[in-house]
């Protein structure tokens, strides 16, 4: 049977920031033996050995993303991210293809905002091959014009359907509102306008700026022992250029709130995506800011949106915002989804449970249980090699310590009520930022400000 | 068949339920896994237990499954499986409304639950010191859910917005659901899970309870924990607080449902939509499930679909992505975890100006092909290593692997029959690939179905300022 797990949070195509971890666990258990390895090539990995499974997962990622896209050629860290895996060296598409096929290799690229990001797993009898097949198409991907123009063929595909997707259509309306002409207003995955631009010359150059060895991080788990791994690491990425040319993204604080916009789409179900500007992952108060994220909306069944606009009302099906963080901003958005007749009063009352968050914080009880929750649930995140690899390289990309899941606990706990209030208010004191998709109400409550077309 | 979840499980990564590939040997290269095979009892008033011990992280998955999905619905009243597993969230006389949700929370756990048209189940995932009082609620809400309308009216509007969500926004599930209802001409898999809208919108709080009464029962559940458990250790548990509930007699032991006549003719359906930005074609066949199949049979379509429709080496995108270059994407799918029949799904995403007649020609070659010479055994072990590798993979996640043995179990099959599938996989031959090719990919056991743009329509309305 097949399972459809719809997003309720709407994809969006940020780096999905993997979560905090915390470590109540004995240190038997395989993520608290974390080494930190650095190859005689200088390759530097966090790594857990755990041979419970005879598998390897590796997650790892370059400096770069989309926002080192070119002007005028959004998509382009995207396609770089589609092309990789078709063909390298000597061996084309189709061989490409077969020699990861034959040994059932996972070998797979993706274009975030901030970074360049790879994976790899493979069952450890196959280790060789799988870092081989990954040095090649690191080192001479080949981008052959046929891979090139199905691959943009398959892209601008997406992209058409975007244009009448209301989830896309809201996401991409609420970047631009956040954003303006910033690098992170762009989608990643580019533009109709845009992508048919990009050539070949754009993609080698994009691949020759980013990938380099001074941005890497790397993370790895499974069953191969540290020094076969050192040497594998070598050899992959030994060969790559020493220093990326990444001209600097700047700084940036999402639009003041409050603002709207609305796009009329003829779809029976109208999407809200609503946010405010957030807090970058080195700030100071960042933690107090996720706890209150968390007690407004934070994806449970029991959080203050869920139970307002849900279980009270039965306005929607989902209701829950998180926030983003980017390496040069931070937001926090939210979405939802209900009937064109329902819109007005879930739009207001997820802005009248922000302002009330906003003046009044949460309270002593609420404060504590999101505390509980926090330390508690992060085990879960950390279950199989692949998540706890996934987590081990976004510590990494965080500039957090290598015995973060030790520390968290600790600054989970410091957080104040005083604090938690003052992130509240920092972050919905000015309202919201709200995108709304959908067919034009008869009786609009609130003055919109008129949006471009959605495509 | 799609199930629909409660909440959309944000990060279960589902994965076809292609039939539960478990602790396997890796192909070409002997790697045996001497992973420990699950534990499994029953207890006295016939509920399944099975254990399945995973001890890398401090975490346990609960699963409960019930032997009922929306398959099992009394005509007319379509959706109520799937409301029901919404309405299970809304408290007992023990613990009221939010207790439940807001203990999980508390400890840092999360839950969900999802309906299938042969099953439901509800999850919980905690740390291993929280699973007792994980049964304790879950053993409690199994017989004593409590029901008043000012929490079912609202929940019927939740699930209205599901619907909206899933079905009505999207032109690709509006066709999902014609060809489903175009397939079966008399068993009730044409139905859609979430129902049909004029039938949700009746649904009401006796029609909740009176098929709780009937199906929630522990001789129809099958409990999975996974994860940092020892046997031993939580027996006494389970026998504690699913173990004092008692059995429903009046449930049969097996489920029998109309079946379908030999499909006799080809179908088509097209559904137009003007939001439809690019158009495809799908076709689904009508074949044996993982269940109903005869031995290997199962297993020779797993093996065709991968070699039809399994990335960018199989037959069908090779054909029609890059050789032809008529499609944009292509592929095929076969999911044989069902108690009745399954499907065997191919489809194709034409290029702009290319026909559906263009595309519909090179499907069935590549079909006839496959169902008169064997397959090449170089291209016949590719699939088999890829499909034995996802049975290893696949132990790295305990969730996945409570959610295939559960799937399985409660469609009919057996914790052998899960253990044994890599092997099976292994066994299958050219000649059974061809045969399975030639006896289920029949055109008049299909639907086929388009994805068109209505240009009829109004142009898009102007926006509002």
């Amino acid at each position: 049977m097949n399972m459809i797990t719809s997003a309720r949070r709407i994809g969006l195509a940020f780096a999905a920031a993997l979560s905090f971890t915390s470590l109540t666990a004995a240190p038997s258990h395989a993520a608290a033996k974390i080494q930190h390895l650095v190859t005689p090539g200088g390759i530097e990995a966090w790594f857990v050995q755990d041979a419970t499974v005879p598998l390897i997962a590796m997650e790892y990622a370059f400096g770069g993303g989309a926002a080192q896209d070119p002007k005028d050629k959004s998509g382009t860290a995207n396609m770089v991210a589609s092309l990789m895996d078709e063909g390298a060296a000597d061996l084309d598409s189709k061989t490409f293809h077969e020699r990861l096929d034959r040994r059932a290799i996972e070998l797979s690229y993706n274009a975030q905002r901030d970074y360049f990001r790879g994976s790899l797993r493979m069952l450890k009898d196959n280790r060789d091959e799988a870092f081989d097949l990954l040095r090649l198409s690191l080192t001479q991907p080949r981008f052959d014009s046929a891979d090139v123009e199905r691959i943009r063929a398959q892209i601008l595909s997406g992209l058409r359907r975007e244009t009448t997707n209301p989830s896309s259509i809201a996401t991409r309306k609420f970047l631009e509102l956040a954003f303006g002409d910033h690098p992170y207003s762009r989608p990643s995955n580019g533009s109709l306008a845009e992508v048919p631009g990009i050539t070949i010359d754009d993609i080698k150059a994009y691949k020759a700026r980013v990938i380099a060895k001074d941005t890497l991080k790397v993370a790895v788990v499974g069953d191969v022992d540290p020094a076969t791994l050192s040497k594998l690491l070598d050899q992959t990425f030994g060969g790559l250029p020493a220093k990326a040319s990444l001209p600097p993204v700047p700084e940036i604080v999402a639009t003041k709130p409050p603002q709207k916009s609305f796009v009329t789409l003829d779809v029976p179900q109208t999407v809200i995506t609503f946010g405010s500007p957030g807090i970058k992952r080195d700030d100071p108060n960042f933690m107090a800011a996720y706890i209150v994220t968390h007690i407004l909306g934070g994806g449970t069944l029991s959080s203050r949106l869920y139970h307002e606009v849900r279980e009270k009302r039965g306005l929607v099906y989902g209701v829950s915002g998180s926030l983003l963080w980017m390496a040069h901003s931070g937001i926090y958005i939210g979405n939802t989804a209900t009937r064109a007749d329902r819109a007005t009063e879930t739009i207001d009352t997820v802005t009248s449970e922000v302002k009330r968050m906003a003046e009044q914080g949460p309270t002593q009880q609420e404060l504590d249980e999101a505390k509980s929750y926090l330390k508690g649930s992060q085990m879960l995140a950390l279950d199989t090699s692949s998540k706890l690899a996934g987590a081990l390289l976004q510590y990494q990309l965080d500039r957090l310590p290598i015995d973060y899941i030790e520390k968290r606990n600790a600054v989970v706990d410091a957080v104040t009520l005083d604090q938690a209030k003052a992130a509240a208010k920092k972050l919905w004191a000015d309202g919201l930022l709200t995108v709304v998709v959908g067919r034009a109400p008869q009786a609009a409550a609130a003055p919109l400000v008129p949006a471009p077309k959605a495509n | 068949m799609t199930s629909s979840f409660r909440l959309a499980a944000r990060s279960v990564a589902v994965v076809a339920l292609l039939l539960a590939p478990v602790f396997a040997i890796s192909g070409t290269h002997a790697q045996t896994v001497t992973s420990k095979p699950p534990t499994t009892f029953k207890l006295a008033n016939g509920m399944q237990v099975v254990v399945i011990e995973d001890h890398r992280t401090p975490v346990v998955t609960q699963m409960i499954w019930y032997k009922v999905g929306s398959a099992d619905e009394t005509p007319g009243k379509s959706g109520l499986a799937h409301f029901l597993e919404h309405l299970m969230f809304k408290g007992t006389a023990k613990h009221p409304a939010g207790e439940f949700s807001q203990t999980v929370q508390r400890i840092g756990g999360n839950e969900n639950a999802f309906t299938s048209t042969d099953y439901t189940g509800y999850y919980q995932r905690v740390t291993k010191d929280q699973l007792g009082k994980m049964m304790e609620f879950e053993a409690d809400r199994m017989t004593g859910l409590v029901l008043k309308d000012e929490n079912v009216l609202p929940e019927r509007d939740v699930v209205l917005e599901e619907y909206n969500m899933r079905v009505a926004n999207s032109p690709d599930a509006r066709l999902s659901e014609q060809i489903m209802a175009a397939l079966y001409l008399n068993h009730p898999y044409g139905r859609p899970i979430i129902g049909w809208h004029q039938e949700i919108e009746k649904l009401d709080r006796e029609d909740a309870l009176a098929f709780y009464k009937r199906f929630y029962a522990p001789n129809n559940a099958t409990l999975i924990i996974a994860g940092d458990v020892d046997v031993e250790e939580i027996r006494p548990m389970v026998e504690r607080t699913y173990g004092v509930v008692p059995a429903q007699p009046s449930i049969p032991e097996r489920r029998m449902r109309p079946q379908e006549p030999t499909p006799a003719a080809p179908r088509a359906v097209t559904l137009s939509d003007p939001r439809v930005e690019q158009s495809s074609v799908r076709r689904y066949y009508l074949v044996p499930s993982a269940t109903t199949a005869a031995a290997g049979e199962s297993q020779a379509l797993d093996v065709l679909g991968q070699l039809i429709g399994g990335g960018a080496n199989s037959y069908l995108y090779r054909a029609l992505v890059v050789d032809k270059q008529l499609a944009i994407n292509a592929g095929a799918s076969y999911q044989g975890t069902a108690l009745d029949s399954a499907q065997f799904m191919i489809s194709a995403s034409p290029r702009p100006g290319v026909d559906f007649a263009e595309i519909e020609k090179t499907m069935d070659a590549v079909i006839a092909d496959l169902a008169t010479s064997p397959v090449p055994a170089a291209d016949l072990e590719r699939v088999k290593t890829q499909l034995v590798a996802e049975a290893i993979y696949a132990q790295d996640n305990q969730a996945s692997l409570a959610r295939w043995y559960g799937a399985a179990l409660t469609t009919g099959l057996s914790v052998e029959d899960i253990r044994s599938w890599p092997d099976r996989i292994k066994a299958v031959t050219a000649e059974q690939v061809r045969a399975a090719a030639q006896a289920w990919l029949e055109k008049k056991r299909s639907v086929t179905g388009y994805l068109v743009k209505d240009t009829s329509a109004p142009k898009r309305e102007e926006k509002r300022s």
